[in-house]
């Protein structure tokens, strides 16, 4: 799981549950693997991107160190950065682990990569 | 994957797409029979050259099943796909073709898709500019839930939407799309032959029409 798609991810469908976001990491293998580096792609995707969401997760499965709190108004021009964006959202990859849920402590298994959030019908809100 | 600035032709494509595995038990109730090479390749190719909705794009996969258009989107420039199924077991063959393909721009999750339009799931939504899926018909026992990929796909996409369903419910689709004030078009009518791959199919081959539709959102944010 890259920390772009952990940026997508909440709890909020769970009953009683109201942001669910983000959601903890807890990562016990964590791996990075080259991909290639797209300036246009991680601009754009950024523009999407929870900053907060991504600099916390960054930082709780151990890449956050060169990532500021804030993203200033020029990190386009910045492009030592932006590779270092770039590593966060698509090279980190969790491989095993867990997702918890930052209200109800639910979590959510990371296993061979892929985030388990399944939940039983008695767990959903309608 | 390498950058490749000539898209690959489709022959090509598909003959790489035969190359992946498919379910070993396919289960009834998720109406999982695998789109074959050759049809993936039809649509991505068809997606990636007429409308450019591939090449440099985020593209999610609902329904990613054992992961043919999500490899194949891939293999013609997307940039980064999310796969995402309910069927835990899907996923380990997907997760094991993508090794296979060493593909490593591909997320999978499990996850309900039905869930995931639900507002709930803002985070979500808006995130990818295309979306790709072969939902299941929901025509069977689980009537309806080919509409519920559709919203999901729709919700989750800022673009584009690409999706296949059985022709006999196409007049459906089509309205379905104008009351959610999307534009569609059935780009092209398939024939899936399902060659057995379920076992409720008495015949040793069942041709079904397919349609494969394109639905757009009228106000986009595309900026590429």
């Amino acid at each position: 799981m890259k920390l772009l798609t952990h940026n997508m991810l909440t709890s909020s469908v769970i009953k009683g549950v109201t942001k669910g976001f983000p959601l903890k990491i807890v990562a016990s293998k964590v791996e990075v693997r080259e991909v290639d580096y797209n300036e246009p792609f991680i601009i754009k995707t950024l523009s999407k991107v929870d900053w907060p969401a991504l600099h916390q997760a960054a930082n709780e499965v151990g890449y956050g160190e060169d990532l500021p709190i804030e993203l200033g108004e020029d990190f386009q021009k910045d492009e030592t950065l932006l590779r270092k964006i770039h590593n966060a959202l698509l090279q980190v990859d969790i491989i095993e682990g867990e997702l918890v849920c930052p209200e109800s402590g639910r979590k959510f298994p990371i296993s061979n990569g892929i985030p388990n959030m399944l939940l039983s019908e008695h767990e959903v809100s309608s | 994957m390498a950058n490749s600035v000539k898209v690959m032709k489709r022959k090509e494509l598909e003959a790489y797409l035969q190359d992946v595995e498919v379910f070993e038990n396919p289960k009834v109730k998720l109406e999982q029979y695998p789109t074959t090479p050759h049809i993936a390749a039809c649509m991505l190719h068809t997606i990636c050259c007429t409308y450019d909705d591939l090449t440099d794009k985020s593209v999610v996969d609902l329904g990613v099943g054992c992961g043919v258009l999500s490899i194949g989107a891939t293999m013609l420039g997307a940039r980064y796909v999310l796969g995402v199924d309910i069927d835990e077991d899907a996923l380990d063959t997907c997760s094991r073709n993508l090794q296979d393909f060493e593909i490593h721009t591909v997320d999978l999750l499990a996850a309900d898709v039905r869930h995931l339009a639900n507002p709930l799931n803002c985070h979500l939504h808006k995130r990818f500019d295309t979306a790709v899926l072969n939902p299941p018909f929901g025509t069977k026992h689980n009537q309806g839930i080919d509409i519920e990929f559709l919203k999901a796909a729709l919700a989750l996409s800022r673009h584009c939407v690409y999706s296949l369903h059985k022709t006999s419910t196409r007049e459906h689709i089509l309205k379905k799309a104008s009351d959610w004030g999307v534009e569609a078009k059935v780009i092209a009518e398939l024939r899936f032959d399902l060659a057995n791959t379920l076992k409720f199919h008495k015949k040793t081959a069942v041709d079904i029409e397919v349609d494969f539709i394109r639905l757009q959102h009228k106000t986009d944010g595309r900026t590429v």
